[in-house]
């Protein structure tokens, strides 16, 4: 048993040209037991590409990857066997029964008579796939064939799991399941996730990495993507009573804060936010709460933001529509 | 995990996959129907009034031209079409074993469905006293036939994510290998290199084909790295020499003496060699009893061959 804190994926400087297109520059990954590095990219951004060579379907154009400690491409068996893949989409045999399915993903790797019984047992009842377990794949609902292939993955108890998109068609009881899993998995394994879905990584994540046009242009935990947005640490509260004149005024004095802003006024009620000053900011919720039992103002929905994680997405990585104008 | 363990299971599922799908009872069916019916209506079983199983065994190149390519086009047609290969290919096996193990897969389909045959053996024996040797022998050949077709089939369905393609190509390759050695097609390419025009377009055909393995060195080695204005240059000067390759006798030092002799002998072992490579010649020899050596390594060379460049198109095309 590998020690916990030892890099089990490792992706030195790949790249992957696809004839003339360079879909994957450069990118360096490190996966240790116990993190969940979450994998995130606008579409075609290369994440697909890079969990494929990761995984060695896809051979490299240039860099090396290990997977606990075996290259890929030089030891191609031993790595592999260490790793459980959800590949995009997720492809299975349609012929076959999702128990077939299993067993067959069971015995190709290297599982004998009662261990293959026995891990698709397990996988059958992680998965909740009980209710088809004798249908045949071709007629599975698209939730149902996704996590036929997520059992499939986990299956062999993998040390490593690379999972492209895996709560994709998912219902939300299913996703929240597959995330306490991939939560759940996370603390003995190492383990890659792409998504779409930006909750998710604050959810399960314990590392970010988005790449845009295959750069990497982020790379840290979810709460440092967050504090990267502008509106990271602001207060916004709704008050009653003053207008919004007076409240702005007020507001401006308030140490530690930055221009405040009307989002909305209602029933009586001003909706607004203080940005945090580029020093001094914490503790501005307080300072704006004291303000207000000063001036004897009603307030609610004072809260502190903790930052949005598409907005620092769309600041990050350019969007398409930026991309064909500047072009 | 051994070789034969992963190779195994891989047949198995794709064996299961074949009686899966009706193409296994269409293909049975029209294999039984036709094989039976070209006996008996075409081969001239009954007038031949042998005790042998010839009038049967003469049709099987033909029928496996088309039916051994529809077998084996869905071996990994199939498989980069539903993306399955993304998951075959990341598993911890080597590729050649799921090489090997589709193809005995549809190997032993071809088989299952060539012992099927059997009432003809009980025919001719119910009617004759048959040499059980020669029959046996036809199998076997019939047998390594279908292999080698099957292997090809796999060769052009790792290459391409459209079944249909991979079909016609194998047919077509299939078509190709049949021909070079049917006796109408070898007597006629006799007749044919004694024409000069025989030997004008072969004198052709190698400038063109010297020039494109050239070419294709000089790129492999960078000399000549994707530059269009250069390989146009270099097109134009082949387009010329093969002009002169086309009158090549017409010139008057070439088409003489030595040379003259060189460009008959090469045309002379090209046809000789066409007819060593199409499958007729080994099949015919087996079908007739004839057992030796070369035809059987005939056949598994044409399936090594076949299958070790099914393992490099897998290797390099996934995408
Ligand atoms: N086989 C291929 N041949 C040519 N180009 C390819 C191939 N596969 C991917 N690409 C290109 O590489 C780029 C990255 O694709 P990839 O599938 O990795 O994106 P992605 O980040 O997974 O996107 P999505 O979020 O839509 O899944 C795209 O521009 C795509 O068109
Ligand atoms: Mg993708």
């Amino acid at each position: 048993m590998e020690a916990y804190g030892e890099a089990m994926i490792e992706a030195q400087h790949i790249s992957k040209w696809f004839g003339p297109t360079l879909a994957v520059d450069d990118v360096s990954l490190k996966v240790e037991r116990g993190e969940v590095q979450g994998f995130l990219g606008p579409n075609g951004a290369g994440k697909s590409t890079t969990m494929r060579m990761i995984t060695g379907f896809l051979p490299l154009s240039a860099g090396s990857v290990t997977i606990g400690g075996h290259d890929i491409e030089e030891d191609p068996i031993a790595a592999k066997s260490l790793v459980g893949y959800l590949p995009e989409n997720a492809p299975a045999y349609p012929e076959m029964s999702v128990e077939g399915f299993l067993r067959f993903a069971a015995e190709i790797r290297g599982l004998r008579g009662r261990q293959v019984t026995e891990a698709v047992e397990r996988a059958i009842r992680t998965c909740f796939l009980e209710r088809v377990r004798y249908q045949s794949i071709d007629t599975l609902s698209k939730g149902y064939l996704h996590r036929s292939c997520f059992a499939q993955a986990i299956l062999h108890d993998p040390p490593v799991l690379v999972m492209d998109e895996p709560t994709d068609g998912l219902d939300p009881n299913q996703k929240h399941e597959v995330r306490e899993l991939i939560k759940e998995m996370g603390k003995t394994k190492a383990i890659i996730v792409s998504t779409h879905i930006l909750e998710e990584v604050e959810a399960i994540c314990t590392g970010v990495v988005i790449i845009d046009r295959g750069r990497l242009v982020f790379r840290g935990t979810p709460a440092e993507l967050k504090a990267r947005s502008a509106l990271a640490g602001a207060v916004s509260c709704r008050v009653f009573g003053p207008s919004a004149e007076e409240l702005m005024a007020s507001l401006r004095g308030v140490s530690g804060g930055g221009a405040p802003e009307v989002l909305a006024s209602s029933n009586g009620g001003v909706a607004v936010r203080v940005p945090p000053a580029a020093e001094g900011g914490d503790g501005l919720a307080r300072r704006v709460c004291r303000l207000f039992v000063e001036k004897g103002w009603e307030f609610d929905e004072l809260h502190t933001e903790g930052g949005r994680l598409d907005e620092v997405f769309r600041a990050v990585t350019l969007p398409d529509t930026v991309q064909e104008n500047g072009a | 995990m051994s070789i034969l363990r992963s190779t195994w299971t891989i047949t198995k599922r794709e064996l299961a996959a074949y009686f899966a799908s009706p193409v296994a009872y269409v293909f049975t069916c029209f294999f039984l129907l036709l094989s039976a019916s070209f006996t008996f209506l075409l081969g001239g079983f009954f007038p031949r009034n042998e005790a042998s199983l010839a009038a049967f065994f003469l049709w099987h190149p033909w029928l496996y031209m088309f039916l051994v390519p529809a077998v084996g086009m869905r071996l990994w047609s199939e498989e980069r079409r539903l993306g399955t290969l993304e998951l075959l290919l990341t598993m911890p096996i080597n590729t050649s074993h799921a090489v090997l193990g589709k193809f005995l897969a549809g190997w032993l389909f071809l088989g299952f469905a060539l012992v099927l045959t059997f009432p003809m053996v009980i025919t001719v024996a119910a009617l004759g006293d048959p040499d059980g040797g020669v029959i046996a022998c036809g199998y076997i050949g019939s047998f390594l036939m279908s292999g080698a077709f099957l292997a090809i089939s796999s060769m052009t369905s790792s290459m391409t994510r459209n079944q249909v393609i991979s079909f016609i190509l194998s047919v077509v390759i299939c078509f190709l290998l049949i021909l070079a050695g049917w006796s109408p097609v070898t007597s006629v390419l006799v007749k044919l290199y004694e024409s000069v025009w025989f030997l004008r377009l072969l004198v052709a055909a190698l400038v063109v084909f010297l020039s494109a393995v050239v070419l294709a060195v000089l790129r492999v080695t960078s000399v000549l790295a994707g530059s269009r204005r250069v390989s146009l240059a270099w097109w134009g000067c082949t387009a010329v020499l093969t002009l002169v390759g086309l009158f090549w006798d017409r010139i008057g030092f070439l088409g003489k003496g030595a040379i003259r002799g060189g460009v008959e002998l090469l045309a002379a072992s090209l046809v000789d060699f066409a007819v060593k490579v199409s499958v007729m010649g080994h099949f015919d020899a087996m079908q007739r009893g004839v057992v030796d050596l070369r035809d059987l390594l005939y056949f598994l060379t044409v399936m090594v061959f076949a299958l070790f460049t099914t393992g490099v198109m897998l290797k390099t095309r996934r995408a």
